[in-house]
């Protein structure tokens, strides 16, 4: 995140008022993404939330070395800490200086380490959705939006078929069923299988919004006459596509992209929580939530931590989302 | 007007179609035996083999997706294993619950529609009230009020606030009863008692995404020229706004509210799971552990029946608010 020397001096006279600096008038050239960057700079929220959405993606990368620091794996357990009813000892939930976030009742595994690696399973879940959903709904939508005719009707259909399937209860009754066909009753099944078909749960129903948007943008972009010329010059389908229309809408593909992760996270989440896809050894934001519903009234800090990690993510991402929106389109009021 | 209701309805046919088509092939054609789901306990071989003749799964798959289908316009006879014949919405048999599949949903649809309906009309009012009142009162602290909430709602999960508003007011302060469902012709007070938090979790999220989206929009249609020219012949304020400017304003707010209901109706898996309801969602999740198929079934259909239908509503409501569309 460093400055460009141009960008620098560009800064200081809009923030010094200008007129202090009569002889440096000259006029420097920028591009659209460079006067966006200018603005999301200048974004207190943007700043803010980006530096918060750094700090996580951060801990869920070095997820591993936090683990050789804190010197507890998601996987041990602590059974000694806990009563007998397998409550953990000690005031909420157990947190001390050892289990900073407390332990988990019954099993007596330690809250926080798992939700550092609940961030990294959530984040790099959300991530991977997010690239995949936003590569077929650009496709599909510049497709369906500059071709037109029935391959515009048919993916429109298509769109509106996806979209009156009931999301959660296909998610949940094709995963086993996609298990099945790939371990048998009895095999365990791999995290990283389950990682996998949550992913493509979503790519599955995740690419619509994604389409209509950039459907739309390139049907109002088709008639412009700098299409017409290039169209009329010859050009071929790849030069229009990438050369003449997605350059014109890379913005508001960029912020439903920036939307888009937090909507998967909250997703994956909702899919632990019903329990499909990840087993209990995965770590996950929505896993903890069910698991904390048991223990609502004899251990209530077990709900708040993974709760407020997974409000604190989002949040930030669906801020960070609105900051970058204003700052491409600066006419948009939110 | 008649050639765009026709059109329209023509089309929804033509997507529950595919839909009931794509299930049934996802279901019953996977390889997955769908047997061993239905045969809980005491499953020898002749036993699976004759459920198996029962249901039908020795025929080719045309047959089987036609005999499920006139099972539902004229019901059908099914074996006496399953109950024998099966009257005119015929959903198949389960075998896991022992009972006929639509008596099942009979019993829980209610139950989902006391969930979303009222939940429904709360975050509509709440929503779109909000939204309306800050583009109104913009810049005031009102305003800034109406941001904060809404950007936190859309960034809280249903199960974390659900289960914070079960700790505070079931568990902690004990003014509620734990929630459950009871019929509101039975007792309407206990109804309501049973089902507030989950309308108040659902429509304290679903408020928030209408407040931000009814709010952008006004803020919009005010700065339209219309609404200067409405005041400037000289209109008193709230017949401008509540008439022309709402109008125009909450056009994109039925068309998510109308999927969002849609969507909703088909079973607010969440919600139930967290309050511990059993309505149409819970019964779907329950379906799939048990890989009850004629369940999970029926459930994919009614959830798939309502966002049609809500889009096809959502549809006729534009043509009613927003003139222009007629005319396409």
């Amino acid at each position: 995140m460093s400055l460009s020397p141009v960008e620098g001096v560009a800064l200081a006279e809009i923030e010094s008022g200008g007129p202090e600096v009569p002889e440096r008038k000259d006029v420097v050239g920028r591009s659209p993404g460079r006067l966006a960057w200018i603005r999301l700079r200048r974004d207190r929220t943007a700043m803010v939330s980006g530096g918060m959405l750094l700090f996580f993606m951060l801990l869920a990368l070095a997820a591993p070395l936090i683990e050789m620091l804190y010197g507890i794996g998601p996987k041990e357990q602590f059974q000694s800490l806990l009563d007998g009813f397998g409550m953990p000892l000690g005031y909420s939930g157990g947190v001390s200086g050892d289990h900073w976030f407390g332990l988990e009742p019954g099993l007596g595994r330690d809250i926080f380490i798992r939700l550092i690696y609940g961030l990294r399973t959530s984040l790099f879940i959300a991530f991977a959705a997010a690239v995949i959903t936003a590569t077929l709904g650009v496709v599909l939508g510049t497709l369906a939006g500059y071709l037109g005719g029935w391959l515009d009707a048919v993916i429109n259909w298509i769109t509106d078929l996806t979209l009156a399937m009931p999301f959660l209860v296909i998610a949940l009754a094709l995963t086993p069923t996609l298990v099945l066909r790939f371990y048998g009753e009895r095999e365990a099944v791999s995290p990283a299988f389950g990682v996998a078909v949550l992913i493509g749960v979503f790519a599955i129903f995740g690419w619509t919004s994604t389409a209509r948007l950039v459907r739309g943008q390139v049907i109002a972009l088709r008639e412009r006459e700098f299409v017409e010329a290039a169209r009329a010059s010859g050009a071929g389908l790849g030069h229009m596509v990438f050369r003449q229309l997605l350059p014109n809408i890379w913005a508001p593909i960029l912020v439903s992209f920036s939307l888009a992760v937090p909507q998967f996270i909250t997703s994956e989440a909702a899919l632990s929580f019903i329990g499909v896809g990840l087993s209990d050894e995965t770590p996950s934001f929505g896993r903890m939530i069910y698991r904390s519903l048991d223990y609502l009234q004899t251990d209530p800090a077990y709900v708040f931590f993974p709760g407020i990690t997974i409000f604190a993510l989002v949040f930030a991402f669906n801020l960070f989302g609105d900051a970058l929106r204003d700052a491409l389109d600066p006419k948009s009021s939110r | 007007m008649t050639r765009f209701l026709v059109k329209r309805l023509f089309s929804a046919v033509l997507t529950l179609f595919a839909v009931s088509v794509l299930t049934f092939l996802m279901f019953f054609a996977l390889p997955r035996d769908p047997v061993t789901g239905m045969c809980p306990k005491n499953c020898n071989p002749e036993r699976l083999e004759r459920v198996r003749d029962e249901l039908g799964l020795n025929d080719p798959l045309i047959t089987q997706y036609a005999g499920y289908m006139k099972g539902i316009v004229t019901g059908r006879d099914l074996g006496s294993a399953q109950g024998g014949h099966c009257d005119a919405p015929c959903l198949g048999w389960s075998y896991v619950t022992n009972e006929a599949v639509s008596d099942t949903i009979a019993r829980v649809l209610p139950v989902t529609l006391s969930i979303v309906i009222p939940a429904a009309v709360l975050w509509l009012l709440l929503g779109v009230g909000l939204g309306m009142v800050s583009a109104l009162r913009r810049g005031t602290w009102l305003d800034r009020l109406a941001i904060g909430f809404s950007l936190t709602g859309a960034s809280l999960q249903l199960y974390f606030v659900g289960a914070v508003l079960l700790l505070v007011f079931v568990y902690n302060l004990r003014l509620l009863p734990v929630p459950s469902y009871t019929s509101i012709l039975d007792n309407p007070v206990k109804w309501a008692s049973g089902l507030v938090l989950a309308w108040v979790s659902l429509a304290f999220l679903f408020s928030a995404i209408y407040a931000r989206l009814s709010r952008a929009q006004m803020l919009e249609t005010l700065s339209e020229d219309f609404v200067r020219t409405a005041r400037a012949k000289g209109l008193a304020k709230p017949k401008v706004y509540g008439r022309h400017a709402l109008r125009a304003a909450i056009t994109p707010v039925v068309t998510i509210a109308g999927l969002d209901v849609g969507g909703a109706l088909g079973g607010t898996v969440i919600t139930e799971t967290t309050f511990g309801i059993q309505g149409l969602g819970r019964t779907a999740v329950d379906a799939v552990r048990a890989g009850d198929l004629p369940t999970i079934m029926a459930t994919v259909l009614i959830a798939a029946v309502f966002v049609v239908l809500a889009n096809v509503l959502v549809d006729l409501l534009y043509a009613a608010i927003d003139p222009r569309v007629r005319l396409r």
